[in-house]
C-alpha cells in the first residue's frame, strides 16, 4: 500500500485521491464562494475525504465504498450531520446488518464523542429500525458512569424506557447514583420521570417520596436537588406547599435547630405565600415571616439574590393587601 | 442614567464558599475546584485595582482583533465545527456589533455572499456549502445576515423555501426537528420562530399545537428541558421562554417558578451562571439564563409589576466576566482554565451586554468604556439591526407557499 502524503498519524491514511479504486470518482472541493470567510484550514486528509464525499453526495452513489467513505468523513468531524444522514441512507439501500451498525455507533459514543447530538441520533434511529432497545440502558450506563449528567444519556435513556416501557429497575439505578452523589441532579429529575410515568405521585407514592426526600435533606441540607425534588413533590399535593404537616414539621424542626440553609428560608417563604394567597391568617406562615425571611435572605443567607428577595417581599406584601381589600369589600 | 457599580469585596466573596456538610461527593469536589480558581483572580483583582483603578477592564481591542482574524481564517482545530459555519460567522459579527465595530461593506458583502453558498435549494441553510438545511444552521445564517443588515443580506434569504423548509420539520405535536429525520428538541423550536418571525413568514398553521409543546417542557425545577421529561437546562430554558415570547403565549407558563429557577443558577462565589442545579459556572450562561431576566421583566410589566432594578446580580455578573472570562490575547471563555473559542466570546459578551443595560438604564462595572451595545434578548442581536430588517421583511408580505404544502 501506497504510503499517504500526508504528515504522521496514528494509522497511515491513504488519500483517496491516490487509491486505484477509487480512480472513476472526481472529487469536487468545496464551494465556498470567491472571498474566504471564516475559512478552515483543513488538513490534507480532511480536504481530501470530503471532496470524495461531496462527489459521492451529488451523484448519490450508495456502495460499500461509499459506505467507507461515510465513516472517514464522520470521524474526521462526528458533527457533520449530512455525513450522517447519507450514512443512514446507504444502510437502507444495501440492507446492511444493523447490529453491526450498532456496535460501530456504540464505540464512537463511549470511547470518541458522548457529548455529540449527531452519534446519538444515530444510535436511536437504529434503534427504531431494529425495534431493539435491550442494549441501551447498559449502554446509557456505561457513558453515565463516567460522567453521570450526561444530558444526551438521559435523554436517550428517558426516550427508551419511554418508548418500550422499561420503567422497571429504573428507581434502584437512581437510588445508587444518589448515593455516589447526593448533589446529582439529573438523577433526581430522572426519579421525577419514573414517578410520573409509572405510578403517578398517589397519596402513597407522595408520601414515600417525601419521606426519601426529607431524609436526603437531613444529610445535606444545603443540597437544592433534595430542595427542588420536593417542590415537586409537593405540587402533586393537594393541599399545596404549606400543608403538608409531615414537611413543615421538618422544617420547623431544622430551622429551629438553627438551620438557616437559604433553600430552607425559601421554602418557608414559599409556604407563607401561600397561606396569604388564600387569605388565611396563618400564626406562623404569614406575612411577617415572609418579609422577616426575605430581609435574612438578601442581607445574609442568599445576598447574591437580594434584590430578588426583595421583590419576592414585595409580592407577598401586594398579595396580602390584595386579600385584605377584598376581604374588605365583601364586608 | 449610567451607574458605576462597586466591586464585591473580597470578604463578602470569601463568605460564599461553597459548604459541603462534611458529605464530598463529585459534585462538591469539582465545584469547590472551581472556586478556586475564580477566587484565585478576583484576590487578585482586588490588589491590582488598589494600584489601577480602572479594572476590571474589557480588553475590547484584543478581542476585535480576535474576532476579525478569525472571520477570515480559522485553524484547522476549528475541522470540528466545519458543519456550524453559519454559526461562525453569527457569532462572530454579532460581538463584533455588540463592540460597536463597524464592517467594511466589500467585507458585509463577502459574507453574505458566503451565506447564500450555504443556502439549500430545497430552503433553510446548513452548516456549509453543499451541506442539509438545518434549523441551527439557518437561525445562525439569518441572524448574521440581519447582522450585516444591507439590502444585498437581506435578499439573500429565499423567504418562499425557507417557509417549505420549516414545513418539512414541523412535527405534528407542534415541535420541530433539527432538519429532515433529525432530532426532536426545543432548539428547533427556537429556531424556526426565531427565523420565521425575522423574515415575516410566521403563520399560524405552522404554528399550531407549539406553544402547548413549549409549556410541556417546563420541568418542576421551573426551568425548561430539551424535551419533556428531561431536566431543566440553560439553553433550553433560552429557547422555550424566548420561543413562547414570539408566540405571544409567555404568560402560559409558570412564570414565578421559572423565575426562582433561574435567579437560582447564579453562583454566590462566582457570580457567573451555571445552566443546570449543581453544575458548574459557564461564561456562555451568562447569555442563556441572564436573558430570561429582560424577557421576565417584559411579562411582569404587562401584568402591571414594573421591576426596578435587575432582579439579579448584575454587578457579580459582570464581575465574573470582566475578570474570569477574558483571554489576554482577546476572546473570551467559559471559565479560569479553558481555552478561548468564538462560541464563548459571544456569548459571554452577549451576557455581558445584559448585565450592562437595564431598561434605559446602563449599569457598568468598571470604567464606563467598557460598556458594549444592547443586544434583543429574543433573538440576541442588536435591537437596531432587529428594527430594521423587520422593517424591511414586513414590506416584502407574505411569501408564496403559506400553506400546508409538502411540494417538493
Amino acid at each position: 500500500m501506497a504510503e499517504s502524503s500526508s504528515d504522521e498519524s496514528e494509522t497511515t491514511f491513504q488519500l483517496y485521491k491516490d487509491r486505484k479504486e477509487w480512480k472513476d470518482v472526481v472529487p469536487v472541493p468545496q464551494d465556498d464562494g470567491e472571498q474566504p470567510i471564516v475559512a478552515i484550514d483543513y488538513t490534507e486528509q480532511f480536504k481530501d475525504v470530503f471532496d470524495y464525499f461531496r462527489a459521492v453526495l451529488q451523484s448519490g452513489e450508495k456502495s460499500e465504498r461509499a459506505l467507507e467513505l461515510t465513516k472517514d468523513a464522520a470521524a474526521l468531524n462526528p458533527a457533520n450531520y449530512t455525513v450522517w444522514q447519507y450514512r443512514r441512507e446507504i444502510l437502507k439501500a444495501l440492507n446492511k446488518d444493523l447490529n453491526e451498525e450498532m456496535d460501530f455507533i456504540e464505540k464512537i459514543i463511549v470511547y470518541n464523542q458522548p457529548k455529540n447530538y449527531q452519534v446519538w441520533h444515530h444510535r436511536k434511529v437504529i434503534v427504531e429500525w431494529l425495534q431493539e432497545a435491550s442494549k441501551e440502558k447498559y449502554l446509557t450506563e456505561t457513558v453515565l458512569a463516567k460522567d453521570a449528567k450526561n444530558y444526551h444519556a438521559w435523554q436517550h435513556r428517558q426516550w427508551i424506557i419511554k418508548t418500550f416501557n422499561l420503567y422497571e429497575g429504573e428507581l434502584e439505578y437512581i437510588d445508587s447514583l444518589i448515593s455516589d452523589d447526593i448533589r446529582n441532579n439529573s438523577a433526581w429529575n430522572q426519579r421525577y420521570f419514573v414517578v410520573m410515568g409509572t405510578t403517578g405521585f398517589t397519596e402513597e407514592v407522595l408520601d414515600r417520596e417525601i419521606d426519601y426526600t426529607l431524609s436526603s435533606i437531613k444529610v445535606v441540607t444545603e443540597n437544592e436537588s433534595a430542595w427542588n425534588y420536593l417542590r415537586g413533590v409537593l405540587l402533586h399535593d393537594k393541599c399545596g406547599l404549606s400543608r403538608n404537616k409531615k414537611v413543615t414539621d421538618f422544617c420547623q424542626d431544622l430551622y429551629n435547630s438553627g438551620n438557616r440553609s437559604p433553600f430552607l428560608l425559601a421554602l418557608i417563604v414559599d409556604m407563607c405565600s401561600e397561606q396569604v394567597s388564600q387569605g388565611n391568617k396563618d400564626p406562623l406562615y404569614n406575612l411577617e415571616m415572609a418579609k422577616t425571611l426575605c430581609k435574612e435572605l438578601a442581607e445574609k443567607y442568599d445576598t447574591v439574590r437580594a434584590k430578588y428577595w426583595e421583590y419576592i417581599a414585595e409580592t407577598v406584601d401586594k398579595k396580602s393587601n390584595k386579600e385584605d381589600s377584598q376581604v374588605d369589600a365583601e364586608q | 442614567m449610567a451607574k458605576t457599580l462597586p466591586l464585591r469585596t473580597i470578604e463578602e466573596i470569601k463568605k460564599q464558599r461553597f459548604k459541603d456538610e462534611g458529605v464530598v461527593t463529585i459534585t462538591s469536589v469539582e465545584q469547590s475546584e472551581v472556586e478556586e480558581a475564580v477566587y484565585k483572580k478576583l484576590y487578585d483583582l482586588s490588589l491590582r485595582i488598589k494600584v489601577n483603578p480602572n479594572l476590571p477592564e474589557l480588553l475590547q481591542e484584543s478581542h476585535k482583533c480576535y474576532l476579525l482574524d478569525c472571520l477570515i481564517y480559522l485553524s484547522s482545530g476549528y475541522q470540528s465545527l466545519d458543519a456550524s459555519r453559519p454559526w461562525l460567522c453569527y457569532w462572530i459579527l454579532h460581538a463584533l456589533a455588540l463592540l460597536g465595530i463597524k464592517i467594511e461593506e466589500k467585507l458585509k458583502s463577502a459574507v453574505a455572499k458566503f451565506l447564500g453558498k450555504c443556502q439549500s435549494p430545497d430552503g433553510g441553510f446548513g452548516g456549509g456549502p453543499g451541506h442539509l438545511p438545518h434549523l441551527a444552521a439557518t437561525y445562525a445564517a439569518v441572524n448574521a445576515l440581519v447582522t450585516l443588515g444591507t439590502e444585498e443580506a437581506y435578499n439573500i434569504i429565499n423567504r418562499d423555501k425557507l417557509l417549505q423548509f420549516l414545513w418539512s420539520v414541523r412535527q405534528p405535536d407542534g415541535s420541530f426537528c433539527m432538519h429532515r429525520d433529525g432530532e426532536i428538541d426545543i432548539r428547533g423550536v427556537y429556531c424556526a420562530l426565531a427565523v420565521a418571525s425575522l423574515t415575516n413568514i410566521l403563520s399560524e398553521e405552522l404554528v399550531r399545537g407549539t406553544f402547548q409543546w413549549i409549556v410541556s417542557c417546563q420541568t418542576y425545577e421551573g426551568g425548561f428541558s430539551g424535551c419533556p421529561g428531561m431536566e431543566a437546562h440553560g439553553g433550553y430554558a433560552f429557547c422555550g421562554l424566548s420561543a413562547l415570547i414570539i408566540l405571544g403565549k409567555g404568560h402560559l407558563c409558570d412564570l414565578q417558578a421559572l423565575l426562582r429557577w433561574t435567579v437560582n443558577r447564579q453562583m454566590r462565589l462566582e457570580g457567573g451562571f451555571q445552566g443546570r442545579t449543581n453544575k458548574l459556572v459557564d461564561g456562555c450562561y451568562s447569555f442563556w439564563q441572564g436573558a430570561a431576566f429582560p424577557l421576565i421583566y417584559t411579562l411582569l410589566a404587562e401584568d402591571g409589576t414594573q421591576v426596578k432594578d435587575h432582579l439579579f446580580d448584575e454587578r457579580a455578573l459582570q464581575e465574573y466576566i470582566l475578570t474570569c472570562c477574558q483571554h489576554p490575547h482577546g476572546g473570551l471563555l467559559d471559565k479560569p482554565g479553558k481555552h478561548r473559542d468564538i462560541y464563548h466570546t459571544s456569548y459571554t459578551l452577549s451576557g455581558l451586554s445584559v448585565a450592562q443595560h437595564f431598561m434605559n438604564d446602563v449599569h457598568i462595572l468598571g470604567d464606563e468604556e467598557n460598556e458594549v451595545e444592547c443586544t434583543h434578548p429574543v433573538y440576541n442581536i442588536r435591537p437596531d439591526h432587529v428594527r430594521k430588517a423587520m422593517l424591511y421583511f414586513s414590506n416584502l408580505g407574505a411569501p408564496n407557499n403559506h400553506s400546508n404544502s409538502n411540494s417538493t
